[in-house]
């Protein structure tokens, strides 16, 4: 399994998939916020744990579709299956390779953002705890989707539309976390409710990825 | 016995393609599978590998037993042949990787990407996968595909070492191979009549 994830790293780190575009997404979305919003600066540190939250969240999904699709394609999936190495494993194996080349980069990013958006600053140890902790969740909630969707040519729209529902606790806990921290209210029941989610994803679905991809390679 | 399979049916989709399959293989032994393009062949090496359950029927074999090869190669394009076949060798439980290396005469060619390599020679490390799995059942899906007769001699000797090694094989390929211990089994006669029944064209035809 560990040969699985540095495989995976090598292959994101080579083709460049993974690692350049989530994080340039994250960059350019919210620089552009404040060309859409206007520069004050009262607006803009009043919106920013929303739009670094919403900003991390469209990037995770950008890279989710490429998770099994390729490996579909050459066939790799399908020895995968019929290798020693279990699906369930191979699934986690996938969420966490995922996590490393685009939700790591975001949480590194994501406090250079928030300067950019007037984050105040008693957040910023908030901001990196919140995704620290929330992302983990984003890569297993979209591995999950992935597995169900691999082998349907064009399938990223319904990807999105099976995993956006699904994503939407982690940010309202995740953004609120911060928020709460921004006003100087206790932002440690939210973190701890992203955390529960983390957790909880990262136990249970990688088992129902498994049982996704089971259907899927029939 | 490596392998025994008891009136087995197998589906590819919602369709059920073969009905009544029973066959078995010694160690040793290896078997052919003929039938027309389109017959069950892939359904029915995919049903054995374990990624599609069969509708009926038994398949015997020892756990991990099987090592099966498609007609997509499963390589990595960014990989060289040295990293895609260490990923394989570390996948199923580190063994050396120096025996493919030698079998398919791989050894020139172990620094160049997969994405780089003509389809024969990416057969080749495909087909150098199965001596990395050290699996005792191979299942193969047309393992010639894209092969010069050279590399068909090679592979067909790879088959005879691993048939001599106690392991067997169950090949579907339309060349002969000249393999010393083989027998052959056309599907032809498995082919599911509910499937035929159901066929439109069959009905338009008839």
């Amino acid at each position: 399994m560990i040969g699985l994830l540095r495989r995976d790293l090598t292959l994101a780190i080579r083709a460049g998939g993974g690692f350049g575009l989530s994080l340039a997404f994250f960059l350019i979305f919210t620089t552009l916020v404040p060309f859409g919003v206007g520069p004050e600066t009262g607006i803009l540190s009043e919106i920013a744990p929303g739009v670094l939250w919403l900003g991390a969240l469209l990037a995770c999904l950008l890279s989710l579709d490429r998770i099994f699709q390729l490996d579909w394609e050459d066939g790799t999936l399908d020895l995968m299956a019929t290798s020693p190495v279990p699906l369930e494993g191979l699934a986690a194996m996938k969420a966490l390779a995922h996590w490393i080349t685009t939700g790591l980069p975001l949480v590194a990013a994501a406090p250079v953002l928030g300067l950019l958006l007037n984050l105040p600053g008693p957040a910023y140890p908030w901001l990196v705890a919140s995704l620290a902790l929330g992302t983990p969740a984003l890569s297993a909630i979209g591995t999950f989707g992935a597995a169900l969707t691999v082998g349907i040519k064009r399938g990223g729209l319904l990807l999105s539309l099976l995993v956006l529902p699904l994503y939407v606790p982690t940010l309202i806990f995740g953004a609120l976390c911060v928020s709460r921290a921004t006003t100087g209210q206790d932002p440690l029941t939210p973190l701890l409710l992203v955390a529960g989610i983390t957790a909880g994803s990262l136990a249970l679905l990688p088992f129902a990825a498994a049982a996704a991809l089971r259907v899927n390679l029939r | 016995m490596n392998l025994r399979v008891t009136d087995l049916a197998c589906a590819r989709g919602p369709a059920q393609i073969l009905a009544g399959v029973s066959f078995a293989v010694a160690p040793g032994q290896a078997l052919i599978l003929r039938g027309p393009n389109g017959a069950g062949k892939t359904t029915l090496l995919r049903t054995l590998a374990g990624l599609t359950p069969p509708l009926a029927g038994t398949i015997e074999a020892e756990p991990d037993a099987i090592a099966y090869a498609a007609h997509a190669d499963g390589l990595k394009s960014a990989l060289t042949v040295e990293e895609n076949l260490a990923f394989w060798a570390a996948v199923f439980g580190t063994r050396d990787p120096a025996p493919a290396i030698e079998a398919f005469h791989l050894g020139p060619l172990l620094q160049r990407r997969a994405g780089e390599m003509s389809a024969g020679q990416k057969r080749r490390l495909s087909l150098a996968r199965l001596l990395v799995t050290g699996r005792p059942v191979w299942c193969l899906d047309e393992p010639t595909v894209s092969l010069d007769t050279e590399n068909v001699a090679r592979f067909a000797a790879a088959v005879t070492a691993h048939l001599k090694g106690g392991g067997s094989a169950v090949i579907a390929t339309h060349i002969d191979l000249g393999l010393p211990a083989a027998e052959t089994l056309d599907i032809t006669r498995f082919v599911s009549k509910r499937l035929r029944a159901d066929d439109p064209f069959a009905e338009a035809m008839a």
